[in-house]
């Protein structure tokens, strides 16, 4: 070991000899003249190289290059326009129907983006025009149930999970009430005691039975995360609650309710199709893939058809989220990039 | 000897142990520090030596306030620190920092070195304007020998020596007169061991900082240290120089630490005795009575089981072997050095 007096000359020193100009291979020799740290670092393009960069920003650079989240963003951006502007995409009236001619009848693939195109149901009604007007009930239930429980489940796991204690004992007790109501039992009772039911109160139903699943992951994530030695550090800093929460504790414990929430997405998205199945969720007049899905069970073994179509929709949009809440998981864990 | 920048007087961090689900009943505690009092004066580096859980760690969490102390205080420049809270707590964190012992798990893998290095500006904003922020995060890698270029990476980018330099830098960001280094390079390898040390020396001599070095390894704190302090299941056995220490230990338990220092000699291995203790170390929720090594001290008699030793410099001993020893056989002993 050098002498504790050794004089460390700041021109000879090893340690500042890191010219900025090296090369993608860091190498430099310690004092004991042994190759010490050999490091293999991608330059920063040098036009950024004077920008400040964030977790975020970062993310979003990689999340343009992924293949996977392409995909699944062009598949979402079109979901989103068939919701909101149906009309564009079909000039059918989903809810004519002509019992006579068009009872059952098979797919036309000549009629390309027609109304016949996908066949027609046992009410005589166009299966694409009905595909394309489900989207909006379906992908709102979908998209707001998944925000809500979200939301709800994200801020009841993460303030259980830091304050601990009381906070916890509270919070998990009233979460654990709340998982022992089965979904659709418990939204069957708290549809009925709506005065309407429209998409809303299947949302509101929905999302008030489901947080709890979202609370537990975020709970346990945040319990591991707070333990480690860079909040500790934060903490020594003397960085306050919020900073720990939002900075340091949220962004290392998000990847897990990500991947839960959009998973869970295509369930809600099921979940109204039973509830509208069982005759309390959405109702005929309303469009939606779940209604579809149901009312085709009954012609399931002459026309499979009508079966197909809408929860094709259906696994589509769902797997689309997956892939959308992978590839920005991804995106956020800067080891994976 | 300088004025001392930091007093520590009995401190005591009982940890609680309690039973039951739902009406909690506190049945005992760990006693992790039990009345531990040092002084560390400006510019000085203190080393606290020990096996594991000894409380060093725990010590070290105290003193930056990350746990409450049960009884005792901390006086910083005079004033207890100890029982502080709120915005005083936050203006006396900008003196005391620390370095964590592993760089892999203290640094968030989610933020740029940037961001890592420049939280303590954010959360001290009267330290760097914002329009100066990025140049000072620059030149705190500078300072560390760290290229300023790779401010915009990411820990994981990083080997272990670099990492422990950029916890290094955000320990310096505020410009603090004492820093914590709890065991700043037992994660990394020798080589890069050694770098990091020196790094931390040349630190202390150009901005005046004052350490406390919590190591296990013996050789490392006396290359580091002035003063030595070695603990033993929550209590400060021993404390003196590192000549003090090293060439003229008078407690058993510092003897029996020393005699443990591998020898990179062969032949001066061969005629040098070591001691091997018998037992555990006892646990610290139930410490032995009197004086807490007495239970593998080959020194014990009745008088250790009933009186506890006070650190005091026994008055029987001469020269350098007349410095702070708590037992009541405070002798010297032919130990080969390290």
């Amino acid at each position: 070991m050098p002498d504790r007096n050794e004089s460390i000359p700041d021109d000879h020193d090893p340690l500042r000899n890191i010219a900025p100009t090296d090369s993608d291979h860091l190498d430099y020799v310690g004092q004991q003249g042994l190759a010490v740290e050999q490091e293999t670092l991608i330059e920063p393009d040098p036009g950024k190289r004077e920008q400040a960069r964030s977790l975020w920003g970062d993310a979003w650079r990689d999340l343009r290059r992924r293949p996977i989240f392409i995909i699944s963003a062009v598949l979402i951006v079109l979901l989103i326009l068939i919701a909101i502007f149906p009309s564009l995409f079909t000039s059918t009236d989903p809810r004519a129907s002509d019992l006579t001619n068009n009872y059952l009848r098979r797919p036309d693939w000549s009629d390309f983006f027609g109304a016949g195109w996908f066949g027609y149901d046992g009410q005589g009604r166009s299966i694409y025009a009905r595909v394309i007007y489900g989207a909006r009930a379906s992908i709102t239930v979908g998209i707001c149930v998944t925000l809500a429980v979200t939301l709800l489940g994200g801020l009841a796991g993460m303030s259980a999970g830091y304050f601990g204690g009381w906070m916890d004992a509270v919070i998990s007790r009233i979460t654990d009430i709340f998982f022992g109501i089965p979904l659709l039992l418990g939204a069957l009772v708290l549809l009925n005691a709506f005065a309407t039911r429209n998409v809303w109160s299947v949302v509101i139903a929905l999302a008030f039975l489901g947080w709890t699943q979202l609370a537990r992951v975020m709970r346990g994530s945040v319990i591991t995360v707070k333990q480690s030695d860079y909040v500790v550090a934060g903490r020594a800093l003397g960085a306050g609650t919020g900073r720990l929460m939002f900075r340091h504790i949220l962004p290392n414990a998000i990847a897990p309710v990500i991947v839960v929430a959009t998973i869970a997405l295509g369930g809600y998205i099921t979940a109204e199709a039973t509830l509208s199945f069982l005759g309390i969720g959405l109702q005929d007049p309303t469009i939606s893939w779940g209604v579809d899905i149901s009312s085709a069970q009954k012609v399931i073994r002459q026309a499979p058809f009508v079966l197909f179509f809408p929860a094709a929709a259906l696994s589509i949009t769902v797997l689309a989220f997956i892939m959308m809440g992978d590839a920005v998981r991804d995106a956020l864990d800067p080891k994976l990039r | 000897m300088a004025e001392p920048i930091l007093e520590v007087r009995d401190l005591v961090k009982h940890y609680p142990l309690t039973q039951g689900v739902l009406f909690k009943k506190q049945v005992g505690a760990v006693k992790a520090v039990d009345g531990v009092s040092f002084t560390l004066a400006k510019g000085e580096t203190l080393g606290i030596v020990g096996e594991s859980g000894c409380g060093k760690s725990t010590l070290a969490k105290v003193l930056m306030n990350l746990e409450r102390a049960t009884a005792g205080q901390v006086l910083y420049k005079g004033e207890d620190i100890s029982r502080l809270s709120g915005a005083a707590l936050k203006a006396v964190r900008r003196n005391i920092q620390m370095v964590f012992q592993d760089p892999y798990t203290s640094l968030n893998p989610r933020m740029t070195v940037g961001d890592i290095i420049g939280e303590p500006f954010e959360i001290h904003p009267e330290v760097a304007p914002k329009g100066d922020r990025r140049k000072a995060v620059q030149d705190l890698l500078d300072v560390v020998g760290l290229n300023p270029e790779y401010i915009n990476r990411y820990p994981h980018q990083f080997s272990g020596g670099q990492r422990q330099r950029i916890g290094i830098a955000r320990g310096l960001a505020l410009k603090p007169e004492i820093i914590i280094c709890d065991e700043p390079v037992s994660a990394l390898d020798v080589s890069v061991q050694a770098q990091v040390i020196n790094l931390l020396e040349q630190l202390q001599g150009e901005f005046e900082l004052s350490y406390m070095f919590i190591a296990h390894d013996l050789s490392i704190v006396r290359h580091i240290s002035d003063r030595v302090g070695v603990m033993y299941l929550g209590r400060m056995v021993e404390i003196g120089t590192d000549a003090e220490i090293y060439e003229h230990a008078t407690h058993p338990y510092t003897q029996a630490l020393l005699s443990a220092v591998p020898v990179p000699d062969p032949t001066g291995r061969e005629g040098r005795e070591r001691i091997i203790l018998s037992g555990d170390i006892p646990s610290p929720a139930n410490p032995p009575s009197g004086c807490r090594f007495r239970t593998r001290c080959w020194k014990a008699e009745e008088r250790c089981a009933t009186e506890v030793p006070l650190l005091a410099a026994p008055t029987l001993l001469t020269g350098d072997a007349r410095h702070d020893s708590a037992c009541h056989f405070a002798a010297e002993r032919e130990v080969a050095a390290a």
